[in-house]
């Protein structure tokens, strides 16, 4: 009975402890995490005044228009090969990334093809007056939803 | 002892009163008598119905209906099929009136239930027309030759005469909303009918039928991880025009953009009017 006991301590003990593992992040996995979060901040940040622009609901300014458009095609375009640490897939707390992208990391490197290319574009005619605006704002939509449809998992 | 027989008999009956209530019951014969079918018109039908969110492959062309999309339920795995005009792999060799008793009444050419993962469970309130008109556009569509996948379903899910059943329980074309105005009206025939939105954003109970009670109030996804939100007024402050702008492109008023299963719906209502996302969004602001 009392060996039973222990190893039965000893293995909700171990479940515990897996658990409490999987919740918490280590330093590194957080940054990294911070990191592409700030990132699609800074996106939805510069895609703001475009898209306002672009659904009328702001004037057209074509100074505000391009500097936007040239920082969204600039992040796009850089390096985020660091913002993919291991074990931060949506399993984790604060997550929404899916695990598709690491598993099918040709797919997303194809998705995220697409935004560079949508994002530059729309700075190259973005300063060119609002139907040029309107024109190439709406493939660099249809790129962010190519990427949350497969990569991005939903709201808890 | 005598009474034996009359049990029998009794029981005789309840089976035979069971398979009266829930045999397939497709439309009568004369269901598109008058009817003048409009392709054109049917194309905007099959953008708000998104009929190629299911039935189109993941990876291919929206018009090519060739099904083989796996969705991973509670029940077990469905698999699209293929609904393309090829006449031996697809539906091009079914009537009009077969192609309506699968849309409106989730009956096969052979008099067999469909699982209400095919929405049938909303398109029941479409208008008659507005199924003629899709179908004479599904028939413009491209062929695919690739075979339908079959499902692959747990007990006891996997006996579709259940589905008799389940549907003399959940099977309803009466509105959830009342639409006093004509613009409240045609969003009530986009949401509830043909964009079938409460198939995912309104909870199901213990049998998978939706609680008409807690109509748009969210939900757990049903296919796949998280939860599908609620677009109640309550719990969406979005304005009207805030609505139809993201059925247009996606993007939030905070510019977020659409993913999941929501991104594929997008593609289907970016390609309506401003009128008819308007009335999408109208609608839902007349919500409780």
């Amino acid at each position: 009975m009392k060996i039973r006991t222990i190893i039965a301590v000893a293995a909700l003990g171990l479940s515990v402890t897996t658990a409490l593992a999987q919740d918490s992040l280590s330093e590194e996995q957080q940054r990294a995490l911070n990191a592409r979060q700030a990132h699609m901040g800074l996106y939805g940040f510069y895609l703001t005044p475009l898209g306002q622009m672009a659904q009328d609901r702001i004037p057209y300014d074509a100074a505000i228009a391009s500097a936007a458009a040239n920082n969204l095609a600039a992040m796009a375009a850089i390096d985020q090969a660091a913002f993919w640490v291991d074990g931060t897939d949506s399993s984790v707390e604060g997550s929404r990334a899916r695990a598709e992208i690491w598993t099918d990391a040709a797919g997303y490197a194809q998705v995220q093809q697409g935004m560079v290319e949508a994002t530059a574009a729309l700075a190259l005619v973005a300063g060119d007056g609002i139907d040029a605006l309107k024109g190439a704002f709406g493939p660099v939509g249809q790129s962010c939803g190519a990427c949350h449809q497969t990569y991005r998992a939903p709201a808890n | 002892m005598a009474r034996w027989p009359w049990i029998a008999g009794l029981a005789v009956l309840a089976i035979g009163a069971g398979w009266f209530v829930t045999r397939p019951a497709p439309l009568p014969a004369t269901a598109l008598d008058g009817i003048t079918p409009d392709a054109a018109r049917g194309a905007v039908t099959f953008a708000a119905a998104g009929c190629a969110s299911c039935h189109s492959a993941a990876d291919g062309p929206r018009e090519v209906l060739a099904g083989g999309r796996a969705f991973v339920t509670d029940y077990g795995t469905f698999h699209a099929p293929n609904i393309s005009s090829d006449p031996v792999q697809g539906v091009g060799g079914w009537s009009d009136l077969e192609l309506a008793s699968a849309i409106l009444r989730g009956v096969s050419p052979d008099g067999a239930h469909y699982y209400p993962a095919f929405p049938y469970t909303s398109y029941v309130k479409a208008d008659v027309q507005d199924v003629a008109d899709l179908i004479a556009h599904l028939r413009t569509l491209p062929a695919s030759d690739i075979p339908s996948l079959p499902h692959d379903l747990r007990f006891p899910y996997n006996i579709r005469a259940g589905l008799g059943v389940w549907k003399a329980l959940y099977l309803r074309d009466d509105w959830v909303a009342d639409a006093p105005t004509p613009e409240l009206e045609r969003g009530r025939t986009l949401v509830e009918a043909l964009g079938h939105c409460a198939e995912c954003h309104t909870p199901r109970d213990a049998l998978g039928g939706l609680d008409r009670s807690a109509w748009m109030q969210g939900a757990p996804n049903p296919s796949g991880d998280g939860r599908i939100p609620a677009i109640t007024p309550a719990a969406l402050d979005w304005s009207v025009q805030d609505i139809a702008a993201y059925l247009e492109s996606g993007f939030t008023p905070e510019f977020d953009s659409a993913g999941g299963s929501m991104a594929d719906v997008i593609h289907g209502t970016a390609l309506l009017s401003d009128e008819d996302r308007l009335a999408i969004a109208a609608y839902l602001k007349a919500l409780p």
